[in-house]
């Protein structure tokens, strides 16, 4: 059987899936679509949100990340990973207690006024819609890469899945096609990283292969990595190379930007009690873990095969001790075939500057040690392999290895439930605030249970809609996820919720206030340096960490605004009114945990 | 006004608890993670240091663990309080 009929066959049987679980779990009623009844086991619910939270960067992006910064990216994991802590104690439980069905609900009623509601509902949308289109642009290329259709018509489809799925069966739907799409993607990512470890350190766990000792040198592995990457010009793999504040600031911008995102928070509102939105966040975080434990190793391991794929000699001994790999291996050895195949791609490109007939892929901006005299002695003329893309880290991964057809199918599969999972989460949350706060909060407070299940189905098709148009011309925000989504999650959205529970003190204008500056300073930062709205050329100081304030990157900055929206707060609270009464007893109540089950039927 | 008070309580030990396990997170991602991992670059873990184990693997296995442990803990709280669901 080919290729293309596997991939077909695959991601074909994985969306019947899809389809079969939403018409048997479609949603009948407000409470289903918006929070599944509140009758997710939290172990289920876990599962959910590892799919939900697990977007085509992680399942695609992330290793490549790793693989080519080294230990200065573990920031994403620490910072992807760490949010979940956040959520277990300072968020989740109190939110489910409070037990109504979106994030700006809960800012509205806390802080009893309708602004406040709406402003959530604005930094909801700029967050999840940036979010999502990133998402389709995955489906698209997925598709365009494995079912050989144009990224277009790939889009559309891709769209026409989730139409199908996430407006029949809202989240009780998405709730149980999350854990199916979990997985796929996992079973995806296990096998080729299983295989490559063994392939080169015999470990059959990747969290164990990247500390034990690599095959062809009876090396540690890690310590080969380092040599060979040094060897050819670049930095060591393990060490500390970037400035330390903002790999801090960077981490914990990336763990309460996480903590903050609506699509994540609402997932929680699914559990029946508030000690399973706790350990829901724990069964999360070992499912999200079985991905991220494996990333590092994958993204390591595969960048040792990639540089001893170009170095032949480096893979038993000293990496100069052969010449390069040749163009005529690369164009004719059935093994090489993957760097062919993603050639067509554009992911990877080479080019024999030097008319050697080697393709050599070093570092060519050292200057010195021993890619430099390697370079000088083959009268190089620069790097041979001047374009490797991040994503070839995992999605080559079974080619490299050699892995059987349906492994690669099986990884086309895994990265479309990747990018599907989360974009069906996200327009959930999308919808849930244009019908539930803005449609029945502000605009219509008369209408029907009916009238607003329509409302939720209508808005999420013309989410869908719109986030399919602006995924098949993606505006240049759409690349600024990690800043805009993050840094908006965390200097807006995580502070008021925060505040809104562990103090009473805090009040409406106190709330607001804090909302806008820290939304604005983190917007107006980002773009002085991204450019107004991104839009190139508008930016006003040079986007390099020698114009940064203290240093601190736009995409760190978050931390900063956060600090920002907690400051604003509490000052403009201390010079007005207290909270009213009936408000600090919905403070009090929210903080324990009797009665959550009351609260479901408002 | 008895109940206030249980209820304060209650919120105080929750507190308590939280600060405790966010040292821990702190300790290991921002601390053996990132700050102190020169002073702790003694120790080897397979081919590099204890601190990039910590940036890679072992934070994360320990915000799982400590997750859990706030979640037992918690439970044992809510029903010494007899604030359970």
């Amino acid at each position: 059987m080919d290729q293309f009929t596997l991939n077909l066959i695959f991601i074909g049987a994985s969306f019947a899936l899809y389809f079969g679980i939403a018409i048997w779990a479609r949603a009948g009623s407000t409470a289903e679509f918006y929070a599944a009844n509140r009758g997710v086991h939290p172990v289920m619910n876990g599962m959910a949100t590892a799919a939900d939270w697990m977007s085509a960067a992680s399942f695609i992006s992330m290793a490549g990340l790793i693989a080519f910064t080294g230990y200065d990216n573990s920031t994403y994991l620490m910072g992807w990973t760490g949010g979940y802590v956040l959520l277990a104690m300072l968020l989740a439980p109190y939110l489910r207690k409070f037990g109504k069905f979106t994030v700006p609900e809960f800012i509205g009623d806390r802080f009893y006024s309708k602004t406040a509601r709406i402003i959530g509902v604005i930094c909801l949308l700029i967050i999840s819609i940036t979010y999502v289109i990133g998402q389709m642009e995955g489906v698209g290329i997925t598709f365009a890469r494995y079912l050989e259709v144009s990224k277009e018509t790939g889009l559309w489809i891709g769209a026409a899945v989730v139409f199908a799925y996430a407006v029949l069966g809202g989240m009780k739907g998405v709730t149980y096609t999350q854990v199916a799409q979990y997985i796929v993607l996992i079973i995806a990512y296990t096998i080729p990283a299983v295989f490559i470890s063994l392939a080169l350190t015999s470990n059959f766990l990747p969290q164990l292969g990247l500390f034990g000792s690599h095959d062809g040198s009876g090396m540690e592995f890690l310590t080969k990595l380092d040599q060979v990457v040094t060897d050819l010009g670049f930095k060591a793999y393990t060490e500390h190379n970037g400035s330390t504040l903002n790999m801090v600031l960077f981490t914990l911008a990336l763990m309460i930007g996480t903590a903050g995102l609506p699509h994540v928070i609402i997932r929680f509102f699914t559990v029946p009690k508030v000690s399973d939105a706790r350990s829901s966040a724990g069964w999360a975080l070992v499912f999200i873990a079985l991905l991220y434990t494996v990333a590092p190793a994958v993204g390591s391991m595969a960048r040792l095969n990639l540089s001893t794929t170009m170095w032949p000699g480096a893979a038993t001994g000293e990496t100069y001790s052969q010449p390069a790999v040749s163009l005529a291996d690369i164009e004719t050895k059935p093994e090489l075939n993957w760097m062919r195949t993603w050639a067509k791609t554009g992911l990877l490109k080479w080019e024999d500057l030097n008319g050697d007939g080697l393709i050599q892929y070093y570092n060519d901006k050292a200057t010195e040690g021993p890619a430099a005299e390697m370079a000088a002695a083959q009268g190089l003329k620069g790097n041979e392999l001047p374009t490797v893309s991040n994503d070839i880290m995992v999605l080559a991964n079974p080619e490299i290895a050699n892995l059987p057809g349906w492994v690669i199918a099986i990884v086309a599969a895994g990265g479309l439930a990747a990018a599907l999972s989360t974009a069906a989460g996200l327009l959930l949350a999308i919808s849930g605030a244009v019908s539930h706060d803005l449609i029945k909060g502000a605009i219509n407070p008369g209408i029907s249970e009916k009238s607003e299940l329509l409302a939720a189905r209508i808005s999420m098709g013309v989410s869908i809609l719109v986030a399919t148009l602006l995924g098949l011309n993606p505006p240049g925000f759409a690349a600024q996820t990690v800043a805009l989504a993050f840094g908006l999650a965390a200097s807006s959205i995580f502070p008021v919720l925060m505040m809104g529970i562990f103090s009473k003190r805090v009040n409406k204008q106190g709330a607001i206030w804090g909302m806008i500056a820290g939304m604005i300073s983190t917007l107006v930062y980002i773009f002085t340096y991204k450019g107004w709205f991104f839009i190139a050329g508008t930016n006003m100081l040079e986007d390099t960490a020698a114009n940064w304030i203290f240093g601190i990157a736009p995409a760190s900055f978050g931390v900063v605004g956060a600090a920002i929206n907690f400051a604003v707060a509490y000052i403009v609270s201390g010079a007005t009114e207290e909270p009213p009464a009936h408000v600090q007893e919905l403070v009090e109540s929210i903080r324990v945990p009797k009665g959550a089950g009351a609260a479901t039927h408002h | 006004m008895n109940d206030k008070q249980a209820a304060n309580a209650y919120w105080r030990a929750n507190v308590r608890i939280i600060w405790i396990c966010m040292a821990i997170w702190a300790l290991v991602s921002y601390g053996f993670g990132i700050l102190l991992r020169p002073l702790v670059s003694g120790i080897k873990v397979g081919g590099s240091d204890l601190g990039f184990w910590f940036a890679q693997q072992g934070s994360i296995l320990v915000f799982i663990v400590l997750i859990f442990v706030y979640a037992a803990w918690m439970n044992k709280l809510d029903r010494d309080h007899g604030v359970e669901e």
